[in-house]
């Protein structure tokens, strides 16, 4: 119970604003509103999961929108000359992976702080994106969109594949080893390594397993719609950090999970359209997540200073 | 007596959460003199000695400092009543020179006034000589060894009048010579009028430094007495509520052949220069020598942290290379290493976590964590080694030192090693969990481990060794069979050539 207090209290949050919805707007369940909502949100889960295994292992990945994007426009531009979706899936992933290659190596071979080297990355593929595509969108062309099938049928394999992927990274982070050297390399990464553990590896592969994930989240994303934005991923890194955040993963690594961050995702995601079933204005909404994000933040520095102190 | 005692607490108690600390505990100290204040891990010496400096507020007593009763004492209200705390880690800023550092301390002035620089150099200058330490006072602290920053940190204290000066446990990590030089300023102080708490837990010490000695245990005092009327018999049965069979326990085999054996080692990046030398099956082999004598920097060449560039490194015969900590443990060595607190185990993770680290492949094949092999294994060391803890999954920084030291040992036992490289497997360990673990270093050679025990402690290494090795600048001075005395150990390594003076 103690252990769980910050995942429980985040799903508790969540629940207070769902019953309020139920009370005031049952409009807001509604199912096909409702797995709209969910889709828009999976692409947004997928990259949330890699971040907070980067958290835990103590780094941090800012270039996570910018990935998004050039992802998405290289999807695109594949798919627009001809490309099959099996093939056009696999090179995004492949796209991400290779981005976060990069990223891993930086930091992990050289040493660099990861929130230099990745604010470094998201400003050049932004700006490099910008110069190369001038701000132009890439039309799909037909059967892309909803991986060809019906919407809805379309909108259920999205949610549902995302949400295959969660279950599945945090059965892995908490029952594979390789789990437990992340963690224990997010604690004490010199410790890690006197106990055999290789520390800059495992480092470099979750930034390739970021970038993979990326690169996922942006094909479930080009998916969507019949056009590729290419500002599509925008802001999505202070998205996800936000959710891992609120969910308890603790930005000085180490602690946290999945599950956790999944339930800071879901609330912050639900926010925006509860305000508007309750008729408050949109603006609220930036204003509430942030005295959100505030919130879990005092909440770790006090249970910290409490841990820190007595003994 | 005529005047009141420089400190006087009276019943002080103290309770974090349910558990309490201190019961109501009577101290006193004297201007001139040199109080020892022993116990074991968690008797509440640290809670007595943060109420003293302020950092913690008692529940209730009385605290008098020069006869006047003090209430709500703060960090800065201690400081102005002259109480200086000097802590083992010493609490200096590493990128400020040595003046600025003990300025910042002589002059906590208005934020926006200048600083007059000149004289705070000259003031720190002096205030060094003062005390008999030879350190520049323009270098930057980061390039000082621990020894020369808690001499600055006693300039500090001296310069701002301190008339009660805490040590807490300020010899750990120092060698004989850098002892005497801190016994001798610490003599200059009583000289002086100060009044000095040293803690520590090596009693040879007490016994050449102190006056008077009180002895905590669980958060009591079991009284007060002169130095001259204890015997250290006595004092280990106060600390530790019963006695101590033994400290050195005897060797339990005689050694078998030559596990390792390196050959004309070196290694440029550690300094270390043509090592050449062999452990046996079941034996100890001790490692004497001066801080930066190369000793820590051998043992990570031998677990391949930092891999050797010249000669051969044998184990059971045949030429091994180690260029990672990996190999090592493939070949079966295993390395418990200094400053456990920082890397010898991760705080954060469980007691059963932190055993099963280094074993994961054997443990868990297909790298499925199986919770069940995982209980066994913890379980078993957590009843083999006597680890007090809550249970496998109570994370390891709740551990007192000397069980976090159990955790790290049992993680190096689980991966089954030929050779065990210990580095200063005691340090900040209370007397009884200190022979028990001698103990168990004891038993394992006994199983026919080849050990090597590096200490700056030099009677354990004297205990416990079969032979000893000194080292001196990167090079193996010379080994010594078992039984030496410390005049020869020191004679070694310090470079002298016949039986010097220590």
């Amino acid at each position: 119970m103690k252990k769980h207090f910050r995942e429980l209290s985040v799903a508790a949050a969540l629940l207070v604003i769902l019953a309020l919805l139920a009370v005031f707007a049952p409009a807001f369940f509604q199912p096909q509103p409702l797995l709209s909502l969910a889709t828009r949100e999976a692409p947004t889960l997928v990259v949330a999961c890699g971040m907070a295994i980067v958290i835990i292992s103590r780094q941090i990945d800012i270039s996570v929108g910018s990935q998004f994007s050039v992802c998405g426009v290289c999807a695109g531009l594949l798919a627009a000359s001809g490309w099959p979706l099996a093939a056009t899936l696999p090179a995004a992933v492949g796209a991400g992976a290779l981005l976060g290659a990069v990223n891993g190596a930086l930091i992990a071979g050289l040493g660099l702080p990861s929130i230099v080297v990745t604010l470094a990355m998201m400003v050049t593929l932004r700006q490099g994106l910008n110069l190369a595509r001038q701000g132009q969108f890439v039309n799909l062309p037909d059967g892309v969109q909803w991986f060809g099938f019906s919407q809805s049928n379309g909108q259920w394999l999205i949610v549902g594949f995302a949400l295959l992927l969660l279950v599945a990274l945090a059965l892995a982070m908490r029952h594979l080893a390789a789990g437990r050297y992340i963690h224990a390399i997010g604690s004490d990464a010199e410790a890690a390594r006197l106990a055999g553990i290789r520390p800059r590896l495992g480092t470099f592969l979750v930034f390739v397993l970021m970038g993979a994930l990326t690169g996922l989240a942006a094909m479930l994303n080009v998916v969507q719609s019949p056009q590729v934005q290419p500002l599509s991923g925008l802001g999505l890194e202070l998205k996800v950090i936000a959710a891992v955040v609120v969910g308890g993963v603790a930005i000085s690594g180490g602690r946290g999970n999945l599950w956790g961050a999944f339930a800071g995702l879901l609330l912050l995601a639900c926010i925006g359209p509860a305000l508007t079933h309750l008729r408050v204005e949109a603006y609220w909404e930036k204003a509430i997540q942030g005295a959100i994000i505030l919130l879990a933040v005092v909440a770790d520095g006090i249970r910290s200073r409490r841990g820190g102190n007595g003994r | 007596m005529t005047a009141a005692p420089l400190l006087e607490i009276r019943s002080l108690a103290k309770s974090f959460g349910g558990a309490r600390a201190l019961r109501g505990v009577d101290f006193e100290l004297r201007a001139g003199e040199v109080h020892a204040l022993l116990g074991e891990n968690g008797a509440g010496k640290s809670t007595l000695i943060k109420i003293v400096t302020g950092a913690h507020q008692p529940d209730t007593g009385v605290i008098r400092v020069a006869g006047r009763e003090v209430s709500g004492l703060d960090p800065s209200a201690a400081r102005r009543l002259g109480i200086a705390c000097i802590y083992q880690q010493p609490a200096l800023f590493p990128d400020l020179t040595v003046a600025e550092n003990i300025g910042l301390r002589l002059d906590p002035g208005h934020a926006l006034r200048r600083v007059g620089w000149r004289k705070l150099r000259e003031q720190a200058g002096d205030l060094l000589r003062k005390i008999g330490a030879a350190i520049d006072p323009e270098s930057e602290v980061r390039a000082l060894s621990m020894p020369e920053q808690q001499l600055v940190e006693i300039a500090g204290a001296v310069g701002t009048g301190a008339r009660i000066v805490i040590m807490d446990e300020p010899t750990a990590s120092l060698t004989q010579k850098e002892q005497h030089l801190l016994h001798a300023v610490v003599r200059d102080l009583r000289r002086d009028g100060v009044g000095i708490i040293y803690i520590s837990h090596r009693l040879e010490e007490i016994f050449a430094l102190a006056d008077r000695v009180t002895v905590l245990r669980d958060g009591e005092s079991t009284g007060t007495g002169a130095i001259g009327e204890l015997t250290e018999r006595e004092l280990i049965r106060r600390m530790v509520g019963r006695e101590v069979a033994q400290i050195y326990p005897p060797a339990e085999r005689q050694p078998g052949g030559v596990v390792l054996a390196t050959r004309a080692l070196g290694c440029a990046a550690g300094g270390v220069r043509d090592v050449s030398l062999e452990i046996r099956a079941g034996e100890i082999l001790g490692l004497a020598g001066l801080v930066g004598a190369g000793r820590t920097e051998l043992a990570r060449v031998l677990f391949g942290l930092t891999p050797a560039d010249s000669g051969e490194i044998e184990l059971d015969g045949a030429p091994v290379r180690l260029h990672s900590p990996r190999d090592a443990v493939r070949q079966g060595i295993a390395y418990v290493p200094e400053d456990r607190r920082r890397h010898g185990v991760v705080l954060e993770m469980a007691v059963a976590e932190n055993m099963t680290m280094a074993v994961h492949r054997r443990l868990f094949p297909g790298s499925w964590l199986r919770s069940s092999a995982e209980r066994v294994l913890a379980n078993g060391f957590v009843r083999d080694l006597a680890v007090k803890c809550a249970g496998p999954q109570a994370p390891a920084g709740s551990l007192s030192g000397g069980n976090q030291q159990k955790v790290s040992l049992a993680r190096w036992l689980a991966t089954k090693p030929r050779v065990l490289i210990l580095d200063e497997p005691t340090q900040g360990v209370d007397i009884g969990a200190k022979a028990e673990i001698h103990r168990i270093i004891r038993h394992l050679a006994g199983e026919g481990l080849a050990v090597l025990l590096i200490s700056s402690d030099l009677p354990e290494v004297l205990g416990m060794s079969d032979r000893i090795g000194v080292m001196r600048g990167g090079r193996l001075a010379g080994i010594l069979p078992g039984g030496s005395d410390a005049h020869e150990v020191m004679a070694l390594a310090l470079g002298q050539p016949a039986k010097g003076t220590a």
